[in-house]
């Protein structure tokens, strides 16, 4: 990924220099393996930590919420679909930000790898001619396919170019069809569960959840002042670790990015248990898709299903 | 300080023993990862394990804990009067702490048994706790426990130390509650004084394999001021990619606060306390709406001050952290305390200026 990390930071030294923009959104390398981290770079000198690999999995678009500033920001396709989620809401202007475009190749799912280490990993090395992935640390290496150790959203995402840019850092890459990756078979695996499966197998999902929200604060949609979780008048849910207030919280944030959830997965990554928060917000965007022919963040004209009305929305649910 | 061997069969068979007296909680592997769980009869804690994602400081000081509770019905003599509910504080023994973990429970102490308060739920289930901890011989890429108090070996807060020896543990009885333990379990093959030896020397190695540290020379000797207002040289860019989630704080072993709440269900009331974090708004906000931890700089910047500043002024201890590294590990945007540990020690006033070390 050199080439990609030395483009994205020919493009930021220059637009910084020619006082294009302010501040430029990217990724420095991480202290600690399969973890960049967000960062800005408001000189040339800053913009040299720029880094770009499989481990860049957060969505650069929550760190724009009403920024003021000239923007640059580095996208890839759903980056780039957040960003203009954040456009059609009114959390941006388009004319404050320049998009520099990263057709994405998709990253690496730290949880998976980490599952699969024999310990805990020290180094990630990433051979792109051979499209392998090592991991090593104390007495333990492993190479695999980078196929393989794709997070779930990347390895069936459809819309991996950037759908919103003012410069691209290489050529586009090859998208998969629908038919293809195939992004809703885990959906209609629990779809076809009886409702007794779905009750425990929902329940076993959230199980481990400690409730410190980072699913919710690493989405770029969860941008309210105040989340209904943390409203004390009316207090809507309780705030102890009750299955009951769990569940609550995590079907209430789904239904508010209906529509609105591009499936970048950063909820999934930021999660320090593991929960495939996914399982909730996937089914959401497959009856968008369906019912509506609606998929988020492709333009930044149109406002989302849920938030308009036209006469020809189905109606069968009313009974 | 005596040393006993245990055989790991007669582990086994000593942990059956301990039964009737003690529950036991030890490390389980989950479905992903390891937590410390009460371990079912006949259920061996898993001792290969390497080191749990949420710390256990829960077994002293749940997640969320029922403290009073009263009943909502009228007709009860009692309506509305908040009573502490029957609670039976059985002698617990958790098994393979490993030595930072167990430090912890230091810290947190020097916040919950003062001279003044004394938290009561705290302090029983502390006291009724058995400390058998396991030292630890293959330290994380991210462990800094050497540098922040703790270490592979530390025994300060364990009533026993075991170190893993191939077919058997050298066991150290530290307290007359460890060797109460070993008694009850049946564990009390001597060794000889090369046993000792043979622990200082396994410690040395694991010592010598921790690979990262942090710098705490000059934290004391800094101006809290200083620190507090160096927005440029270390607050807003280090909480740029702050997302204000309650990872660190929630998986961290000392991280104390709480908030308590009062819940309704069917014609019982319950007033619980549960861990809070001070990344969330909510923490500091007032009831007049003011907020004046308002932005997430300001929050950052709290938990940082509090572990590195506010606590070294006040306790006059060191950190308050025993460098188990989980934050470091699942901050889900690398916030690392030790680069900002290290910012904050070698920050100059003069010059506005850190020297950075990543690790």
């Amino acid at each position: 990924m050199k080439s990609y990390t030395d483009k994205i930071k020919e493009i930021a030294k220059r637009l910084l220099k020619e006082d294009k923009v302010d501040i430029v959104i990217g990724y420095r390398k991480g202290t600690v393996p399969l973890m960049h981290q967000p960062f800005f770079a408001t000189s040339e000198g800053e913009v040299d930590s720029f880094v770009w690999d499989s481990n860049c999995g957060l969505n650069l678009a929550n760190y724009i919420t009403d920024r003021k500033e000239r923007i640059g920001i580095v996208a890839t396709g759903c980056n780039s679909r957040n960003i203009a989620v954040h456009v059609v809401e009114g959390k941006i202007q388009r004319d404050q930000l320049y998009i520099i475009g990263v057709p994405c190749q998709g990253m690496v799912d730290r949880h998976k790898l980490a599952a699969m280490a024999e310990g805990n990993i020290a180094s990630v090395e990433e051979d792109e001619d051979k499209g392998t992935i090592t991991i090593s640390g104390q007495g333990f290496s492993k190479s695999v396919d980078k196929a393989e150790v794709l997070q779930e959203n990347c390895s069936i995402c459809v819309h991996r170019n950037p759908v919103l840019c003012d410069e691209l850092v290489a050529d586009e890459v090859t998208e998969q069809t629908r038919e293809q990756a195939d992004p809703y078979a885990r959906v209609r695996e629990i779809e076809a569960m009886s409702p007794d499966d779905k009750w425990t197998y929902f329940d076993d999902l959230l199980s481990d959840c400690i409730r410190c929200y980072a699913c919710r604060n690493a989405c770029p949609l969860c941008y309210c002042p105040q989340c209904f979780v943390d409203e004390s008048n009316p207090q809507w849910v309780g705030k102890s670790v009750d299955p009951t207030d769990i569940r609550t919280f995590h079907l209430l944030r789904a239904y508010h990015c209906a529509g609105r959830c591009t499936d970048c997965g950063a909820c999934v990554r930021s999660c320090p248990v593991g929960i495939n928060v996914r399982d909730f917000t996937k089914k959401l965007e497959k009856d968008c898709l369906e019912l509506y022919g609606w998929e988020a963040g492709l333009n930044t004209e149109q406002r989302p299903p849920l938030d308009t009305y036209k006469p020809e929305d189905p109606e069968d649910f009313i009974k | 300080m005596k040393v006993i061997k245990i055989d790991k069969n007669e582990w086994a068979s000593g942990l059956e023993k301990l039964r009737s007296a003690y529950e036991l909680i030890g490390p389980v592997k989950e479905k992903f990862y390891h937590a410390f769980q009460s371990l079912e009869s006949g259920q061996q804690p898993d001792m290969d394990y390497i080191n749990t994602r949420v710390s256990p400081k829960y077994v002293i000081y749940p997640q969320s804990e029922l403290i009073l509770e009263c009943s909502l019905n009228e007709n009860d003599e009692d309506y509305k009067i908040y009573k502490e509910p029957e609670k039976e504080y059985k002698a617990k023994a958790i098994l393979g702490i490993r030595p930072c973990d167990a430090d912890s429970f230091s810290l947190v102490r020097r916040n919950f048994d003062t001279e003044e308060y004394k938290d009561p739920y705290w302090l029983r289930a502390y006291e009724s706790t058995t400390f058998v901890g396991l030292a630890c011989d293959q330290p994380c890429p991210t462990c800094f426990c050497s540098s922040a108090g703790s270490g592979p070996y530390s025994d300060s807060n364990l009533d026993i130390l075991l170190a893993d020896n191939g077919d058997h543990y050298l066991a150290r009885l530290l307290t007359d509650k460890g060797e109460k333990l070993a008694e009850a379990a049946g564990w009390s093959q001597e060794t000889g004084e090369e046993a000792d030896q043979q622990i200082d020397q396994k410690k040395q190695e694991a010592e010598s394999a921790i690979q990262s540290s942090v710098n705490t020379d000059k934290l004391a000797s800094q101006s809290l001021l200083d620190l507090y207002e160096a927005a440029d040289a270390i607050w807003e860019k280090e909480a740029f990619s702050c997302i204000n989630c309650g990872t660190c704080t929630f998986v961290c072993p000392t991280c104390w606060c709480f908030d308590v709440q009062d819940e309704v269900s069917g014609k019982k009331g319950y007033r619980i306390r549960n861990w809070d974090s001070c990344m969330y708004p909510l923490f500091t906000m007032h009831a007049s709406g003011h907020n004046p931890r308002g932005t997430k700089v300001d929050r950052l910047r709290q938990r940082f001050m509090h572990k590195l500043k506010y606590y070294v002024d006040k306790y006059e201890n060191g950190i308050q952290c025993t460098g188990c590294g989980r934050c470091v590990q699942l901050c889900p945007v690398n916030i690392d305390i030790r680069r900002i540990c290290n910012m904050l020690n070698s920050y100059d006033p003069e010059s506005c200026t850190c020297e950075v070390t990543a690790s």
